[in-house]
């Protein structure tokens, strides 16, 4: 099993095959995290950075997890794109951390574009981990993993995106991948957190939550944050909560089940309430766990290594 | 190729092309000590001076490029007066006017005498436009008067517009004692804060934050407002949306005194061939869509757009070899403006060669109030000499610029450059 590409720099133009390639590999590799000793040789001597040129926890441990799950050598390089930009270019970076022998590259970084333009400075392997609002193809996918297991499938369920679409590269990935395995996309928020031509990803759009509940099958619901308010584009969490916020009164309304999803770290009450969160419904708490195995699939098909080797 | 004095020149079997109406004259032009001797059949024997056969290229008055960043004073490692005028002449171009964004700006007679002097030996005329108001901050205006008698040809705030419209409207009114037109680059400054590219389905696709169209046209429509209360010469730099194109047409059709300009790089390019993050497509203006690209044609076709400039913005490899938010806007184009107006205006059958040069030839030099070059004899030579149908492999690593900032690297282009003639000296490809 091979992927079409070197690279995983987003969803845009990824093939279904490879989507449904990454997605049982990693079902397969999920096994290993239950075991007594979670961890297989398979990319023992493969060295990769994780390149973060911006705040992350979550995303970076679970790649962390994943590349010590798989016996990888690992380095972390973290810095505020602030202060990369008073020393060296990025391409210094990338080319002085290549020179020191490294296999493959997780990066993250404000600037959209930048796993592409790492692509022309180094021969590496590049993994987007969320470049500006642009892509963040291993949330979509763990996300779309999550889906999978369960329902079977994803093709023709409909899933909704709730919140601030126009800054959300999960948003980006999210519709990419789901679009291509055939599922029905909504996204959903107030008009200024919604950027302009969605639908020509194939996305369709309601500014009304209620309508939204109603059309899916899942809810997606984005981090909404507090410094969209103060650039004026929605007037107050009070009245983010009362139009958009995902409450149990709004789930019961829909008489229907539900699938509750947030990519975190969450805004309880703002975005999402805490009984919904914590319910039944939600399936939060597998996408965390479906993330690491992602990332391992990803980092076995991308390094060309045999994932049954063990 | 160096220049060389024009002491004793023989351009022989070119055809001269008369700008106003396209009449195609075959003459072989003399030039002597700078000055056109004679046109008509010149008898090579005897003749002991230098013969350049030029048969196959038209002659021209110079052409001339109104919208040229020399980067001199300030950012010498981007571009030099002599950098920027090698690429001028490489581009088929005997004039230019150079924009005031530079370090001081050009906002103080000194700053205007220095850059004269420094192209004084140019074969190139170099024409500083000044800054509107000082050091660009679009609070004060800068001391026209002054600057207008050192040479300056018209007042531009550069890519820092003046927001403050009493200001403008007090530039435009100071200004208009002087009949000195006031550019502006016509930008909304809080609808463009923030953004890269242009505002629609490719700034969603990217992930980048867009600029849209109201950008540009409000501000447009603003300074037309502001035409219309003084009577005075508004110049619309680097046009770029329908809505602009729009605006101007209903301005003109009024009898305001506004013209405009297009680039280029709006001509050929639209959003849409940013897929790759290319930094070297990344302009302010920014490329807009496909939609805007054909009504900018149906504005030069109809002559709502009065002059074709380069807006030759050059930048080090440095800045520009970075991720695209960090990049700064603007690219060269000095040497490839020609060529691709060509291609996009000419070939395309949108205007005749004769009418789409003079918008780099008659149109800028009546607009800053400049003497049009005659091809008469006892005339001083200002020729530009150009094969406008042959093609050429356009290699960026052999441009006369400082810099490297362009989208054309690698395309085959029209108008192959022969050479110009200037101020006593003779250029050649």
């Amino acid at each position: 099993m091979a992927l079409s590409s070197s690279h995983l720099l987003g969803l845009e133009g990824v093939p279904a095959e490879d989507i449904t390639t990454i997605l049982d590999t990693a079902k397969n590799l999920k096994t290993i995290l239950d075991r007594p000793i979670p961890k297989v040789p398979t990319l023992r001597g493969i060295t990769v950075v994780n390149l973060f040129f911006e705040p992350s926890t979550r995303t970076r441990i679970s790649f962390e997890l994943a590349e010590k799950r798989l016996s990888a050598d690992t380095v972390n390089f973290s810095t505020s794109t602030s202060s990369v930009k008073k020393g060296e270019t990025l391409k210094d970076t990338i080319r002085n951390i290549e020179a020191m022998k490294i296999d493959m590259v997780v990066v993250r970084h404000s600037a959209a574009g930048v796993p592409y333009f790492l692509t022309q400075c180094t021969d590496a392997n590049i993994i987007n981990a969320g470049d500006g609002r642009h892509e963040h193809p291993t949330q979509a996918l763990l996300d779309m993993m999550s889906l999978r297991d369960k329902w079977g499938t994803l093709h023709g369920k409909r899933v909704a995106i709730i919140g601030d679409v126009r800054h959300s590269r999960v948003a980006g990935s999210n519709i990419r991948g789901l679009v291509t395995m055939g599922a029905e996309v909504m996204v959903c928020g107030p008009r200024t957190l919604i950027p302009p031509g969605i639908e020509e990803l194939g996305a369709k759009v309601s500014y009304n939550v209620d309508e939204a509940i109603e059309w899916a099958d899942a809810l997606n619901i984005l981090r909404i944050q507090l410094e969209r308010q103060e650039k004026g584009l929605f007037p107050s969490i009070r009245e983010y909560h009362a139009e958009y916020g995902i409450t149990r009164e709004r789930l019961e309304r829909a008489k229907k089940e539900l699938i509750i999803m947030h990519p975190g770290p969450i805004n309880r009450g703002v975005e999402l309430d805490s009984d919904v969160a914590d319910s039944d419904a939600s399936i939060i708490l597998d996408q965390v766990t479906n993330g690491v195995a992602v990332r391992m699939a990803v980092l076995v098909l991308l390094s060309g290594m045999d994932s049954s080797q063990e | 190729m160096l220049k060389e004095k024009a002491e004793k020149i023989l351009l022989s079997g070119g055809e001269i092309l008369d700008l106003q109406n396209g009449k195609r004259t075959k003459a072989d032009i003399l030039v002597h000590d700078g000055v056109i001797a004679k046109i008509g059949a010149v008898d090579r024997k005897g003749f002991d001076g230098i013969v350049h056969d030029i048969s196959g290229n038209i002659v021209v008055p110079g052409l001339f490029d109104m919208h040229v960043h020399l980067r001199e004073p300030g950012r010498e490692d981007k571009e030099t007066i002599a950098s920027g005028s090698a690429a001028a002449m490489a581009g088929g171009f005997t004039a230019v006017a150079c924009m005031p964004n530079t370090s001081p700006a050009i906002d103080k007679q000194e700053v205007v005498r220095f850059i004269k002097k420094k192209a004084e030996a140019e074969l190139v005329d170099v024409y500083p436009v000044a800054a509107i108001t000082k050091g660009r901050r679009g609070k004060e205006i800068t001391e026209m008067a002054e600057l207008v008698r050192s040479g300056a040809v018209a007042f531009y705030d550069d890519g820092s517009p003046v927001v403050d419209v009493s200001v403008m409207r007090n530039a435009l009114e100071y200004a208009s004692m002087f009949d000195a037109p006031i550019i502006d680059h016509c930008e909304e400054p809080d609808l463009a804060r923030g953004g890269h590219i242009n505002e629609g389905v490719m700034s969603t696709r990217l992930g980048i934050q867009g600029i849209p169209n109201a950008a540009e046209s409000i501000q447009i429509a603003r300074d037309i407002q502001l035409a219309r209360l003084t009577g005075s010469r508004v110049h619309i730099a680097h046009l770029s949306t329908k809505e602009g194109v729009d605006l101007v047409r209903r301005a003109k059709e009024e009898g305001l005194d506004v013209t405009c300009e297009v680039t280029p790089h709006h001509l050929l390019f639209t959003d849409a061939d940013l897929t790759t993050f290319d930094t070297n497509l990344k302009m302010n203006p920014p490329l807009r869509t496909a939609h805007d690209v054909a009504a900018l044609e149906q504005g030069v076709k109809d002559g709502v757009i009065d002059v074709f400039a380069s807006d030759h913005a050059p930048h080090t490899i440095e800045d520009k070899d970075v991720e695209f938010d960090a990049a700064p806007f603007g690219v060269i184009g000095l040497e490839t403006m020609l060529g691709v107006i060509l291609q996009q205006v000419v070939n395309r059958g949108v205007l005749p060669l004769h009418a789409d040069l003079a918008k780099m030839c008659v149109a800028p030099r009546t607009l800053l109030n400049l003497p049009v070059p005659e091809i008469k004899e006892g005339e001083a030579a200002n020729l530009t000499i150009v094969n406008p149908e042959a093609t050429y492999l356009y290699d960026v690593n052999q441009s006369k610029s400082k810099s490297r900032n362009a989208p054309y690297h690698g395309m085959e282009l029209p108008g192959k450059v022969y050479g110009v003639l200037n101020k006593g000296f003779i250029w050649t490809s």
